[in-house]
């Protein structure tokens, strides 16, 4: 049995990415719903097969944390992608550019003059709460004024198709890697389909995240000495650590491959020495970069590395502190924060979110926590959460106690009907799974995002949790013209 | 070339010779015991004493028998030098050097560490071993054979060089060091000569010198000619002179590398200086011990000079 499009089921409520109704692909996925049904249950297997090897030989893998053990197993994989029309990418693409500089604007100014505040649009005691506020920047310009070079996005389609920002991820965003090995995958497993239809290409990433990285040299003009900073072989990302410093030529360190010298400048160990470092990609979060300023028991870290930042001697992509930025409260204000620092009206909503420190919002919250999903506002990684509407009345007793003991920690969202598109499952049988989309924006001089982005998808039926440390997987992303 | 990563370089190569010649030894022993008169009792444990391995050997086992010995040496993970430690030491290393080494090797490591590990039992029993101890030495070929033809003559070469020439080195020494041991086994009867001449083949063989030490020797099989070829032949490539030009070479080629050439020369002068004719005896066993404390600081150097950085580090910050 081959796919009969007309047999799959759509979820009554929810978007689906691929099938407008039962046997009617949307348009820019005709072609790949034809030529997939034209495929045997054999041929699929095989696909599949092909899918799985490719992902063995590439040694894709994704470190899960059991009991302090760690186990490697393979990323899973959809060989079905997910299309998206060029038409509709540019505009949000354009969107997600806008969203990155207004919050590079806003990290700036609470750094230095704090206008937001003063004129009153957020409450300052918004900030002097925030647990990734750094006071310790304060008043350090970097290059171009960015602080958040790096993003990644989480975009959600609502039922009614609309994109919709779900969270800004500016601190340590992973996941690019898997985006740019989906497609290499997909190359391999359905090379007729790129054959006819013009599928726009991902792999110039780390080129322009090499040109941005390099764009923050304090010592233009040089070649600039640009290394990846790394907590080591037992952090979940390290593959995409590095694979990111293989891909763009760049050097992979840990805190103990550098020192900082009297000089104030960071140098790496190397066969022939000490080699001044200008720019480094840190993948590690800021309490743990330097034990001189933040925790002074962190062996993750380079001691004097704050020292030689200020100093203006090494670039941090992130730089330290922009994680103020990445909170689900400051996430509440942000079309404001665009219209403050822009001038423009957002070109992608926010989901609607209610703030737990206003005691109107806060008692709709509290009356409706079975509809609701309540999140703490600086966890990241799909802890901490409640989904409502699959809790238990134990489980929602307990998040209104948090709530009520620390209001500003918390924020609730309606419920989202998550669009799905369609998963193999099984051996030739395609079934509706719930997906988000991950593109990830770079600023420096100018700005660039991935063309689409990492689509993540719950493999579970019937679940929202697409994280890869809670059983997600993901499929490769087309932006089709 | 960070220093870490040189380092990690270093001991995949080392290892991954490590498990090679660790194959190759048990190997020695296990055809040695088909070819050996009856009357000659063979002791196994030999090759404890001959790898330094006493004191952790027999914190695990009490008899010194054939199962256990070959079973440390092959499967026993808390032995770090055994076959299935090397292997995990080397897929550690190798993971975090994917940038400088050609990338297939991580997959054929882990094949060769699944192998291992789906068949020890193989090895620890005597009838399949030949068979099992021949796949794991062709695995050990087969990734050296891909460093070889695709990795850039860059200075990660030049490292790999080295961790795998000071390892061949050591266990030349520790190979030579078991047959003169198991001679020294042999009682003095109408059988020792043959015994003798059994022995030295079997060392030669199992290090693939049989044909190289006829050639460049044009003499029969007889200690001091083995012990001697094995030492300061100039063309094969497990001869202690070999190995030890080879690491001059790739010192050569990277910075500050005044200090290893140095004490590599001066090891090159003890090798040189030996003059085999009798048969050997206690006397080599214990230069090939010094020989074995020598490789041993010259490691060190080699530690000090690319890996560790000390002294840099201290200097940058007290500028």
């Amino acid at each position: 049995m081959s796919i009969d499009w007309k047999q799959y089921e759509l979820e009554p409520g929810f978007y689906d990415e691929l099938i407008s109704s039962p046997g009617n692909p949307r348009v820019p996925a005709r072609q790949l719903a034809n030529y997939l049904s034209t495929l045997t249950e054999d041929e699929l297997q095989s696909r599949m097969l092909a899918s799985d090897a490719t992902i063995r030989d590439m040694g894709v893998s994704f470190t899960v944390y059991t009991d302090g053990e760690n186990i490697d197993r393979a990323w899973p994989f959809d060989i079905i992608p997910r299309v998206i029309s060029a038409n509709q990418w540019e505009k949000t693409a354009a969107g997600l550019k806008q969203r990155l500089q207004a919050l590079n604007m806003f990290i700036d100014d609470l750094y230095h003059e704090q206008r937001i505040i003063k004129d009153g649009i957020i409450p300052e005691f918004v900030l002097k709460q925030s647990k990734n506020y750094r006071p310790e920047c304060e008043g350090i310009r970097p290059r171009f004024g960015v602080w958040a070079h790096v993003c990644g996005t989480d975009l959600v389609r609502d039922g009614d198709g609309q994109f919709y920002v779900l969270e800004d991820n500016l601190r340590v965003p992973s996941g690019v890697s898997y985006m740019l090995e989906n497609r290499s995958i997909m190359k391999r497993v359905l090379p007729e389909v790129f054959e006819k239809v013009s599928i726009a290409p991902v792999g110039d990433y780390p080129e322009a995240l090499f040109n941005m990285l390099a764009s923050l040299s304090p010592r233009p003009g040089d070649s600039p000495v640009v290394a990846v900073l790394t907590p080591g072989i037992f952090n979940s990302a390290y593959f995409e650590h590095a694979f990111l410093a293989q891909r763009m030529g760049a050097e992979l360190v840990e805190g103990s491959d550098l020192v900082v010298g009297k000089d104030d400048c960071v140098y790496m160990k190397t066969i022939s020495g000490l080699e001044r470092v200008d720019v480094i990609y840190r993948r590690i979060d800021d309490l743990f970069l330097d034990p001189e300023v933040f925790q002074p028991d962190s062996v993750l870290g380079v001691p004097g590395l704050m020292r030689a930042w200020r100093k203006g001697n090494v670039a941090l992509a992130n730089a330290p502190g922009a994680g103020v930025a990445d909170d689900k409260v400051v996430y509440a204000y942000v079309p404001d924060i665009i219209r403050y620092y822009l001038d423009q009206e957002p070109l992608i909503p926010n989901v609607e979110t209610f703030l737990c420190y206003d005691d109107k919002q806060r008692e709709y919250v509290l009356a409706n926590l079975d509809k609701l999903v309540v999140k703490p506002a600086n966890e990241s990684g799909g802890y901490g959460m409640l989904v409502g509407p699959h809790s238990t009345k134990k489980e929602r007793e307990h998040f209104a106690e948090l709530i009520k003991a620390n209001p500003r920690n918390y924020i609730a969202q309606p419920t989202l009907a998550l669009s799905t598109a369609p998963t193999l499952v099984g051996r030739s049988k395609v079934e509706p799974r719930h997906l988000d989309l991950r593109p990830f924006i770079l600023q420096g001089e100018s700005s660039y995002v991935t063309t689409g982005g990492l689509t993540r998808v719950a493999m579970k039926k019937g679940s929202l949790v697409v994280n890869s440390s809670q059983g997600g997987g993901s499929k490769d992303t087309w932006i089709v013209g | 070339m960070l220093s870490k990563v040189a380092e990690r370089v270093y001991w995949a190569a080392r290892y991954l010779e490590r498990v090679e010649s660790t194959a190759r030894m048990v190997s020695i022993y296990d055809t040695l015991l088909f070819d050996l008169p009856r009357q000659i009792n063979l002791g196994w444990y030999n090759l404890i004493v001959i790898n330094s391995l006493e004191e952790s050997f027999h914190e695990r086992y009490s008899v010194q028998d054939e199962r256990n010995v070959v079973k440390f040496l092959l499967g026993d993970d808390t032995n770090p030098g055994s076959i299935v430690s090397s292997l995990t030491a080397i897929r550690e290393n190798i993971r975090t050097t994917r940038d400088v080494i050609p990338g297939d090797t991580w997959e054929l490591v882990n094949e060769l560490t699944q192998y291992v590990q789906e068949n020890l039992n193989q090895g620890i029993n005597r009838r399949h071993r030949h068979e099992f101890l021949d796949s794991i030495i062709r695995a050990c070929q087969q990734i050296m054979g891909l460093w070889q033809v695709s990795m850039p003559r860059d200075k990660a070469w030049e490292i790999l060089r080295l961790g795998q020439n000071i390892e061949r080195a050591d266990m030349t020494t520790r190979n030579l060091d078991a047959a003169v041991a198991t001679i020294a086994q042999v009682e003095d009867d109408d059988f020792a000569v043959n015994a003798h001449q059994t022995i030295w083949g079997n060392l030669l063989r199992s290090l693939s010198a049989d044909q190289p030490y006829r050639r460049a020797m044009r003499a029969s099989v007889k200690g001091p000619l083995v012990s001697r070829f094995l030492m300061q032949d100039a063309q094969f490539p497990r001869s202690l002179r070999f190995c030890l030009d080879d690491m001059v070479a790739a010192s050569q080629a990277l910075p500050r590398s005044e200090t290893v050439i140095g004490d590599i020369q001066r090891l090159h002068k003890t090798v040189m200086a030996r003059a085999e004719d009798t048969e050997p005896g206690p006397e080599l066993r214990d230069v090939l011990n010094d020989l074995q404390i020598a490789l041993q600081y010259l490691h060190f150097t080699i530690s000090s000079t690319w890996f560790l950085n000390e002294q840099d580090a201290q200097q940058a910050v007290a500028q």
